[in-house]
C-alpha cells in the first residue's frame, strides 16, 4: 500500500472512532428528553401545565419506575417526558393528575404547601366513580394519613407542593396498570387519583430551574433515592422560563 | 584516542562565594518585601473573607502559611532566574560544569531550618485547629459531649448576648438543606438566618447520604453524615449574605444543592424567627421531636391505613435484597 493510501486509511479510521464517539455521547450519555413547551399557549398572561404521576412507567424499558408525564399541549396527549417550557413573568396553572399510590415522606416538612399563590393546592379526589369537591389544603399528615404519593418542588423558587394520593386501601390496591393512565389509554382513565392544582408566577428573568420529588421514590434502591430519582424523564426534570 | 584535558572553570560560572553573597543579600531583601506584601496586602483578601470568627480564623492561618511560603517561593525562583542567567553554557563552550561537592555546614542549615519550619507549622496548624475554632463534638465553647455527658445548655429558648449558645440544626438530603431552630419551638425551614455578633453552634446531619454543610463565607464546613451528629461554631461579624453548598458529591443534583443564608442585626433576626415559628406551627406539629439526629425508618404514629398497606416506614427507607435492581 502507497504511503498515501495508508495515510489516507489512518485519517479515516481516527475519523471514524472520534465519531463513535462523539455519537455514544450525545446518542446516549446526553440524551435528553423532549420539551414540551408551553410559550406559545400563554394569554392574558397565564398558562395552564398539565402533569402526572403514574406508578409505573410502561412505556419506557424501565416499566416498573413511577415517573411524571407532562402533556403536550399540542396534541393532548401525554408524553413521558419531565422537560416543559413556560414564559416569563407569567402566571402558570398547574394540574396534576395523581395516580401513583401513598407514600410516608422522608421528611415531613415537605408535606406544606410552600411558594405558590394563596399557599395551598386544590385537591380533589376520583375514587373511581365520582370526583370530590376540590378542597384547598395547605399542609399533608403522611404519617398519619395515607396523603401523599410525591412532591413537585422547585427549590430555586421556593415552590412544594406535595402530590396527594387516593386515600384508602382500596383504592391504593386499585392503581392504574398503564401508563399514561388517562388520555392515551381511555381504559385507564377510570383508575382511582387525585386531581392537585395551584398556581405560581415565573420570574421576569427567566432561566432554568430543576424540579424534583422530594419522596426517595426509588423503591428497590439505596436510600429511594437511585433509579427514577436520579434519571431525568422520570421524577425530577427542568422548567425552562424562555425571558 | 587522545585524554581529554580538564580545562579551568571561571569561579563566576561555578557559582562562586561572590554569586553566593549576591543571592543571599537579594534573597533576604526580596523575601521581607514579599512576605510584608503577602501579609499585609493580599492577607486581607484571601479566601474565605472576615465574615465571622471561623473565616476570619482560616483567613489568619492562610496569610501565616502564605507569608511562610514567600521566601520559599522566591527563594527557588530567584536561584532558578539567576542560573538561567549567569550560569548558563556559553555558545560554543563543551566542558563540564564544576563538580558538585557536600558542603556540612549547608546541609546542616538545610535540615534545621526546614525541620524548624515543618514542625513549627505543625505546632500552630495543631493549635489553630483546636483552640479556636471550636470545631467537633468534644471541643468548642460548649462541648456536645463533656465527657460522655451532653453539654446542659437550652435547647428550648434562647435570648441575645446570653451564654447560652444558638442552635440551629442543618439537616442535608437528597437535594436540600433544610434548617431547624430548636429554641424556637422547633421549626424547620429551608432558610437560614443568622444573627450579627451571637454566637451559633451549628449541628449538622442527614437523612440519607453524606452530605457536606459548607457556609463558604462564614468558614464553616461540616460532613453531613445520617445517624451522626457533627458540630461546628461560628460568630458572624457581619451583616450580609452567605452561600450554602454541599461539598460531598451526593447524587444527581449534588451541584444544585446550595442557597444563601443571611446575617441580620439581633432584633430582624428575632423578628423573623418569632413569625416564621407562627408561620410553620402547622408544619412543625408533624415533625418528630427534636433531636441531634434522625431515623425515618421509624415512624411515629404511623396511621391505620399506611400500616394496612405496609407504609411503616418513610419513603425511601426500604431495602428488599430480593429486589432484581439492588444496586
Amino acid at each position: 500500500m502507497s504511503l498515501p493510501a495508508r495515510v489516507t486509511t489512518l485519517v479515516f479510521a481516527f475519523l471514524l472512532v472520534v465519531a463513535g464517539v462523539i455519537f455514544v455521547a450525545f446518542h446516549f450519555i446526553g440524551a435528553q428528553p423532549p420539551v414540551e413547551d408551553y410559550t406559545s399557549y400563554a394569554s392574558n398572561g397565564q398558562v395552564n401545565v398539565t402533569l402526572m404521576t403514574t406508578p409505573q412507567t410502561t412505556v419506557s424499558t424501565k416499566p416498573d419506575w413511577v415517573s411524571y408525564f407532562i402533556k403536550d399541549p399540542a396534541t393532548g396527549k401525554f408524553v413521558h417526558t419531565t422537560y416543559f417550557e413556560v414564559p416569563a413573568d407569567t402566571k402558570v396553572n398547574v394540574t396534576i393528575l395523581g395516580y401513583d399510590g401513598c407514600t410516608p415522606l422522608r421528611n415531613p416538612v415537605w408535606g406544606h404547601v410552600t411558594g405558590v399563590e394563596g399557599g395551598v393546592e386544590n385537591v380533589s379526589y376520583f375514587n373511581g366513580k365520582t370526583y370530590s369537591a376540590a378542597t384547598p389544603v395547605s399542609t399533608f399528615d403522611s404519617y398519619a394519613n395515607c396523603s401523599v404519593q410525591h412532591t413537585f418542588a422547585i427549590p430555586g423558587l421556593g415552590i412544594n407542593v406535595p402530590v396527594a394520593s387516593p386515600t384508602t386501601v382500596a383504592e391504593n390496591n386499585a392503581l392504574c396498570t398503564v401508563s399514561p393512565c388517562t388520555a392515551n389509554n381511555a381504559s385507564e382513565a377510570l383508575a382511582p387519583h387525585s386531581v392537585v392544582t395551584f398556581s405560581f408566577t415565573t420570574p421576569k428573568a427567566g432561566g432554568t430551574f430543576r424540579w424534583q420529588c422530594f419522596i426517595p421514590c426509588g423503591g428497590g434502591y439505596l436510600d429511594g433515592n437511585g433509579g427514577p430519582m436520579s434519571t431525568v424523564g422520570y421524577m425530577m426534570g427542568q422548567m425552562e422560563v424562555q425571558a | 584516542m587522545a585524554a581529554e584535558t580538564p580545562t579551568p572553570v571561571p569561579a563566576a560560572r561555578s557559582g562562586g562565594r561572590r554569586d553566593g553573597l549576591w543571592l543571599l543579600v537579594i534573597w533576604i531583601v526580596l523575601s521581607i518585601a514579599g512576605s510584608l506584601l503577602v501579609y499585609i496586602v493580599w492577607g486581607p483578601h484571601m479566601p474565605p473573607g472576615a465574615m465571622s470568627t471561623s473565616a476570619s480564623s482560616q483567613q489568619f492561618d492562610t496569610r501565616v502559611l502564605g507569608t511562610m511560603a514567600a521566601p520559599v517561593i522566591i527563594g527557588v525562583l530567584l536561584y532558578f532566574g539567576w542560573a538561567v542567567a549567569f550560569w548558563r553554557q556559553k555558545p560554543g563552550d563543551d566542558t563540564d560544569a564544576a563538580p558538585i561537592h557536600g558542603n556540612t555546614k549547608i546541609q546542616a542549615a538545610w535540615i534545621t531550618v526546614t525541620a524548624a519550619i515543618v514542625l513549627g507549622l505543625a505546632v500552630f496548624g495543631t493549635y489553630e485547629l483546636i483552640a479556636p475554632a471550636g470545631n467537633g463534638s468534644g471541643q468548642g465553647p460548649q462541648p456536645a459531649f463533656n465527657h460522655g455527658v451532653l453539654a446542659a445548655a437550652s435547647v428550648t429558648s434562647w435570648a441575645p448576648n446570653t451564654n447560652n449558645i444558638l442552635q440551629v440544626q442543618v439537616i442535608g438530603q437528597q437535594w436540600a438543606w433544610t434548617y431547624r431552630y430548636p429554641q424556637f419551638g422547633g421549626f424547620e425551614t429551608t432558610t437560614l438566618v443568622l444573627p450579627v455578633g451571637q454566637q451559633v453552634r451549628f449541628n449538622v446531619t442527614s437523612l440519607d447520604v453524606i452530605h457536606s454543610f459548607w457556609a463558604y463565607q462564614l468558614g464553616v464546613k461540616a460532613d453531613a453524615n445520617p445517624g451522626v451528629n457533627n458540630v461546628a461554631y461560628t460568630t458572624p461579624y457581619h451583616t450580609g449574605t452567605f452561600v450554602v453548598r454541599c461539598d460531598e458529591l451526593c447524587g444527581i443534583w449534588h451541584g444544585a444543592m446550595y442557597n444563601y443564608g443571611k446575617v441580620v442585626s439581633v432584633s430582624d433576626f428575632m423578628n423573623w424567627a418569632h413569625s416564621t415559628e407562627t408561620q410553620l406551627a402547622s408544619v412543625t406539629k408533624l415533625l418528630p421531636p427534636y433531636a441531634l439526629t434522625y431515623d425515618p425508618t421509624v415512624l411515629a404514629n404511623v396511621g391505620k391505613v399506611n400500616q394496612q398497606l405496609g407504609l411503616t416506614s418513610a419513603g425511601g427507607g426500604y431495602y428488599n435484597p430480593a429486589d432484581p435492581e439492588q444496586p
